[in-house]
């Protein structure tokens, strides 16, 4: 028979030893936190208390009154209304909006060619393998900082004045006063052409739910991929010989010594998107590679023994499975290059960072407010980021039997 | 058995070994299978090659033979503008590696460097005797010491040297070795709190590390810089360079802190039971038990940690420290050297210093990761 716990020690005589609570789990548990909780209180309130008492002393405002002041400085990019009468309000809505647009476009860049390099270096073909690894080596092993520094002061800085601008067919021009693109100009009616845009992306989307469905009814399949482009790219086209050709392009020409007319992209916002765009490439290179190279190679094995072509089994076999291991580490490189695009500080691109963190700051000297807004800023995306994730994995775990 | 012989219709010695054929084998073969396995494989072979050619001989000539070795200032560079100027870096070397520091006294520097080196090299030498005494002399001993060296000790006979005469290479390695010491007990602590099961400790440490991770480090090192003074009783002043040292530090400490709660979730739950079956109490258990498996787990990512921390140090330029990167962008404001090639140069320079350092690191990291994942491998 298996003995049983004996109850609680008993002393020689019979009598229970009065339990110390010192030598109790829970309640030392409850003394450790409640011991942490007085130290962090008491370590917050008397930062606090200085930071008051300094505040006052060197008359810093404490509330948020300076929200609604005029900012007076000029900032060389905003895509909503500003001027130097502004708000300091509307400054962080600036910034806020340079700093989401250069994220999204890295983004939107930097994944395309982190796939393309990730997928060069599983190359069979050695020379180009070799190039994608001597990349992402050079990329991942100097700092973020040089490379922005580099692209920003030894190359869009050296290059020629508008006189003698680079040019790709005129279409194209690069100077050191930024890249010229071709700028939409929009006659009435272009707002169809949008609106044909949305209907195509529509319909396409539809289409392909309708073939999904069919498929797994009947297992009949439907040219989802040549519809969905006919779709999203004629209705458009459509849309716009209907409606009269209500988009031209305007390109830039030079006028006096400057060159007028076309997408000026700054040199500021363009190095900080290039740099963002090349060096993000290669960390999102290995993390694709790595998911690639985790699914087994059975898998790819099964999928040649079914019949499978190469391209197939890829699409059908390979990549769904690699894609649950590349997704998270590929959010937190996104997260990284909205954290990186505060580097934009050094170049002068005012983003965020430079806007509210440095000149508001500067000008107001409300260190606790502005630094408490810029970080919950920051906060809030990358929580965003992380939630969403969150339900993406719990959506995509693997059904464990 | 001669007549026999003489008979026989089946060979009684074998025919010679014929090599497989030509372009089966050697280099051959192996141009064929990696360059020109097919048409688009050496399309693509031949479009690449004419790329090298194309940049990287004129990137070596560029770099030696038309480079500038020697000159006393930026006039032969300034003639010779498609080669480097290496004699900019010549000229720049005491201020690159030390900033301001006086040069009687940079032996102070050198010697901090040699020692921490050894330290280091010390811990991370598989298979070192005495690491504990190791562990002791870099995270407790070497941070004493290199305080004194380089701030200096009147009463031991080093004057002291002002933060503000502090630059170069040695301030990018000082930010990171802080760095480093630091955080790598802050992380411990923090990663044990995160599992801890106690939910005020947990809750503590979960906000911190994820607050630190969620905002960019340049308002981290704004907040040090603007807030420290603020949040310290009136009149101190903080270092002006010890505040971007306690944001670095903090910093972090989130991150390690991260890397060692993986080590900590990989160890097996059985070493925890084991060590509670003994009658281990808590720190017991971490210290003797838990801690010594997870860390050596962990090597090579605390090592991949220590090289974004590097990098991340050229970042605390934007408070006014004149790290390696920041000295550099000094040194091209000299108008005796001022010129187009003295930009790519520095900046080539910087990038090599930068890859040799992070590459060495990176190569350390994975070779101890495959040595783990051989231990782990039945």
């Amino acid at each position: 028979m298996i003995q049983r716990g004996e109850g609680p020690p008993r002393a020689k005589h019979g009598a229970r030893v009065a339990k110390s609570w010192v030598n109790d789990p829970r309640a030392r548990g409850l003394f450790y936190q409640a011991l942490l909780v007085a130290a962090l209180a008491a370590l917050i309130g008397y930062a606090w208390r200085n930071a008051v008492v300094n505040m006052e002393a060197r008359g810093i405002p404490l509330g948020l009154g300076f929200w609604n002041e005029t900012a007076g400085f000029d900032i060389n990019m905003s895509l909503i209304d500003y001027s130097a009468l502004s708000t300091y309000g509307r400054a962080f809505w600036v910034g806020l909006v340079n700093t989401l647009l250069v994220a999204a476009i890295s983004i939107a860049l930097a994944t395309p060619l982190g796939f393309a390099v990730g997928v060069a270096r599983l190359s069979p073909n050695w020379i180009l393998a070799r190039l994608a690894l001597v990349y992402v080596e050079i990329m991942r092993n100097t700092p973020l900082l040089l490379q922005l520094l580099f692209w920003y002061n030894a190359v869009l800085k050296a290059l020629p004045g508008p006189r003698q601008s680079l040019s790709v067919y005129g279409v194209l021009l690069l100077n050191n006063r930024g890249l010229y693109l071709p700028r939409p100009i929009f006659a009435d009616g272009a707002v169809g052409i949008a609106v044909a845009l949305a209907l195509g992306i529509v319909a396409a989307v539809g289409y392909a739910y309708w073939a999904a469905r069919r498929q797994a009814r009947t297992g009949e399949q439907a040219p989802v991929g040549l519809v969905g482009a006919a779709l999203v790219l004629l209705l458009p086209a459509a849309a716009y010989f209907l409606l009269g050709q209500p988009v031209s392009f305007g390109f830039a020409t030079l006028s006096g010594f400057n060159l007028k007319g076309g997408l000026q992209l700054f040199p500021e916002f363009a190095a900080l998107v290039f740099g963002l765009v090349t060096y993000t490439a290669a960390f999102i290179a290995e993390i694709v590679r790595a998911g690639v190279l985790a699914v087994s190679r059975g898998q790819s094995e099964a999928a040649a023994a079914l019949g499978l072509r190469r391209s197939l089994a890829m699409k059908l076999v390979v990549v769904p499975q690699a894609l649950r291991l590349v997704i998270p580490p590929l959010t937190s490189q996104y997260l990284n290059i909205v954290k990186n695009s505060s580097l934009a500080v050094f170049i002068g691109f005012p983003d965020l960072v430079l806007i509210f963190s440095g000149t508001v700051l500067n000008q107001t000297h409300a260190a606790v407010q502005v630094m408490a807004i810029t970080m919950g800023v920051y906060l809030v995306i990358s929580l965003a980021i992380a939630y969403v994730l969150n339900v993406y994995n719990a959506r995509n775990a693997l059904k464990e039997r | 058995m001669s007549a026999d012989a003489s008979l026989a219709y089946v060979r009684t010695e074998s025919e010679p070994r014929l090599d497989p054929p030509l372009f089966e084998r050697g280099a051959i073969a192996w141009v064929r299978a990696n360059l020109f396995s097919s048409w688009a494989s050496g399309l693509l072979t031949v479009a690449l090659l004419a790329f090298a050619v194309w940049c990287i001989p004129p990137l070596i000539a560029w770099a030696t033979w038309k480079a500038i070795w020697v000159a006393p200032d930026g006039a032969l560079c300034r003639a010779h503008q498609d080669g480097a100027c290496w004699a900019f870096i010549a000229q720049k070397t005491g201020y690159l590696a030390y900033g301001s520091y006086p040069e009687v006294e940079r032996w102070r520097v050198v010697v901090t460097e040699l020692v921490g080196l050894a330290l280091i090299v010390w811990l991370l030498w598989p298979g070192a005797p005495q690491k504990r005494a190791g562990a002791w002399g870099l995270f407790v001993i070497y941070p004493v010491l290199a305080f004194l060296l380089l701030s200096g000790a009147p009463s031991l006979g080093l004057p002291r040297v002002d933060t503000l005469l502090w630059g170069g290479v040695f301030v990018s390695l000082v930010t990171a070795l802080v760095g480093i010491v630091v955080s790598l007990p802050l992380g411990v602590l923090l990663a044990l709190g995160r599992r801890s099961e106690l939910p005020v400790v947990r809750l503590a440490s979960v906000i911190f590390i994820e607050f630190v991770r969620g905002v960019p480090f340049i308002t981290v090192l704004f907040m040090a810089n603007n807030m420290l003074p603020l949040f310290l009783p009136p009149g101190w002043e903080p270092d002006r360079f010890l505040r971007p040292l306690v944001g670095i530090a903090l910093f972090s400490a989130a991150y390690m802190a991260e890397e060692v709660r993986g080590g900590l979730q990989t160890l097996n739950k059985g070493q925890y039971e084991g060590a509670m079956a003994l009658g281990l109490d808590y720190s017991r258990m971490m210290r003797l038990v838990v801690l010594p498996q997870a860390l050596a787990l962990v090597i090579p990512g605390i090592v991949n940690n220590f090289i974004g921390l590097f990098k991340d140090t050229t970042l605390v330029a934007i408070v006014g420290v004149n790290d390696f990167l920041a000295a550099m962008d000094n040194a091209f404001k000299d108008t005796l050297w001022a010129g187009p090639s003295i930009l790519p140069t520095g900046y080539f320079f910087a990038a090599l210093f930068y890859f040799v350092f992070c590459y060495a690191m990176s190569k350390y990291s994975s070779g101890v990761e495959r040595r783990l994942s051989v231990g782990n491998k039945r």
